[in-house]
């Protein structure tokens, strides 16, 4: 991996909406050619997707409860936790799986409609998976920030328009 | 009663005249909806840690001044930063002193070298503050014009004809503001035999160090037999993003740097307590973010001056700072018309060049610290305003 194309990574992370002949011109290169660096680290699945980060408590009608998993596992032999965390991960309604070091072993957030929603994955899903020896769910009550971004940002710039 | 006032001013604060810049901001702060590009400083707040170490000196008590020249234990992370980053050797104790900003060095320098008649050369395009901080200091400001051809470099030639048989000291500011210009350790070694043989002082406000793109910093200091004639400014405002908390300092050979330390200490004490502690925390574990302002900093200069030249205001790629000087001559106007109209019609602040002195008219400064998404917005604007204006 070269040091421009950490740079149109960075970028992209931030912002995966900037023109294309914006970043060209950022990192100083032609349009063509970041084009094809795109195109490269998205085949290696070195970019997998390009997202939003929405603030849903901001929409109507779209209300959902959250909450994160701390669940103790079983690892296998040969395959240790990935067996596992693959069968958790497939499960729709989970939206992310992270193995963790510590007093727990996978940490897997999950969203669904109703708290009652997410107390039935946990109890007739997750709890009855073999490896799976003991959950403990926290919900989430707000959030302030996520993948880097502020929530609430105070958006204004507090500098005076025009200085030396 | 503004007459009975007027007569108590010195002729000095009289003659002054206010900055060329006052107006744009007066101008813009009463509309709506403006995309500055004049702004001076970081549009990134300072980093987390370092406002973390203001609280924290305050939490602990550190509410009292320091010694005159600044804390001891600041001063000596100041004196390994210098070596370790520019190669520069300055003592710690005898040769550094903390100050109010990269400002008041400069008014601390000029206030200790001139005398009444002196002159000193300023390298213009430049800072606001140089001028009038010679003619309050009793000097005469001499200023030395660079141009486009050269990149706004200073050469040989310009030099030579600046000098007189009163030229005392050349206050030199690479990276440039306004200009963005640099100059590389060759293009320094070829006027300081010009310096040395009319025994010159230099002023090196080096401020701007930190942010240079395509190459690294070389300071004046570092040549040989600069160091003892060079008067080394800089502080933490840009490369940290700490223009609020007002903290530069000055090194330079002993005893210039002791004949300031006791104006500094009749003037001003000493810096402010709470910002010395930040910038220790700066110093000793600010590199990362400075790398990263200083990445995004590259980025959008790249993009900003190819955005200049392709909407027909030429431009030359600054090597350091955070500004753009793009030439504004092919639309017939002056700066000052430019930024006015360009105001008024597009609502895009701008600086106009004549403000920074000789070399300046023709061109109009642009900030580029400010997001990608306004400076595409902002060369949407002054594009539209390029294409009315010309075909009138
Ligand atoms: C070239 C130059 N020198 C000095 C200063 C003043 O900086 P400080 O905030 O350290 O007083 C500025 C600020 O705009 C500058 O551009």
């Amino acid at each position: 991996m070269n040091e421009k194309e950490v740079e149109i990574l960075e970028i992209l992370e931030e912002n995966a909406r900037v023109p294309m002949e914006v970043l060209a011109d950022m990192v100083d290169l032609s349009v063509e050619k970041v084009e094809k660096i795109i195109k490269s680290l998205e085949e290696k699945d070195i970019i997998l997707s390009y997202s939003s980060v929405i603030n849903w408590d901001k929409t109507a009608g779209k209300d959902g409860v959250a909450a994160m998993i701390d669940v103790k596992v079983t690892p296998k032999r040969e395959v240790g936790f990935d067996e596992i965390a693959e069968r958790i991960y497939r499960f729709p309604e989970v939206k992310a799986v992270y193995l963790m070091s510590g007093a727990f072993d996978l940490s897997v957030q999950i969203e669904g409609k109703t708290m009652k929603e997410v107390a039935f994955f946990v109890s007739n899903k997750l709890s009855t998976l073999d490896s799976v020896l003991s959950t403990t769910t926290h919900f989430l009550l707000k959030k302030y920030k996520h993948d880097g971004v502020i929530f609430e940002p105070e958006q204004k710039d507090k500098r005076i328009v025009v200085s030396p | 009663m503004k007459q009975v006032q007027q007569q108590y001013l010195s002729k000095t604060a009289s003659k002054l005249k206010p900055s060329g810049i006052r107006k744009f901001f007066d101008l813009a702060s009463q509309m709506d909806n403006v995309i500055s590009l004049g702004v001076g400083e970081p549009d990134f707040v300072t980093p987390w840690n370092v406002c973390e170490a203001g609280y924290a000196s305050l939490e602990s008590g550190y509410t009292a001044y320091t010694a005159n020249a600044g804390l001891l234990e600041l001063r000596e992370e100041i004196s390994s930063y210098l070596s370790e980053q520019f190669s520069l050797s300055y003592d710690a104790e005898s040769q550094i002193i903390l100050t109010v900003g990269a400002s008041q060095a400069i008014d601390l320098a000029f206030r200790s070298i001139i005398d009444p008649g002196d002159e000193v050369i300023i390298v213009e395009p430049g800072f606001v503050a140089y001028a009038p901080a010679v003619t309050l200091a009793g000097g005469t400001p001499v200023s030395l014009e660079t141009k486009a051809e050269d990149e706004f470099k200073l050469t040989r030639e310009t030099l030579e004809k600046a000098i007189t048989k009163r030229t005392k000291a050349i206050l030199l500011c690479f990276p440039s503001n306004p200009t963005g210009a640099t100059m590389s350790e060759e293009e320094l070694q070829s006027v300081t035999d010009v310096i040395e043989k009319h025994d010159l002082l230099v002023l090196s406000d080096e401020i701007y160090a930190e942010l240079t793109y395509d190459q690294t910093h070389y300071s004046i200091a570092r040549l040989d037999g600069m160091k003892d004639r060079t008067i080394l400014i800089s502080g933490f405002s840009k490369a940290f993003a700490m223009t609020g908390w007002r903290l530069g300092y000055v090194t330079g050979p002993e005893e210039i740097i002791a004949a300031m330390l006791k104006i500094h200490q009749y003037t001003m004490m000493c810096a402010p307590t709470i910002a010395q502690h930040g910038a220790l925390e700066a110093l000793r574990n600010g590199r990362d973010d400075l790398e990263k302002m200083k990445k995004s900093y590259r980025q959008r200069r790249n993009y900003l001056v190819k955005a200049f030249n392709h909407i027909g205001l030429s431009c030359h790629m600054p090597g350091g700072a955070f500004y753009a000087f793009p030439s504004i001559q092919s639309t017939g106007m002056t700066s000052d018309e430019f930024a006015e109209k360009l105001l008024e019609e597009e609502r895009v602040a701008v600086v106009p060049g004549h403000v920074f002195g000789a070399g300046g008219e023709g061109y109009i400064r642009c900030s580029y610290a400010t997001s990608i998404e306004s400076l595409q917005e902002a060369v949407k604007r002054i594009g539209a305003f390029v294409e009315r204006h010309k075909a009138e």
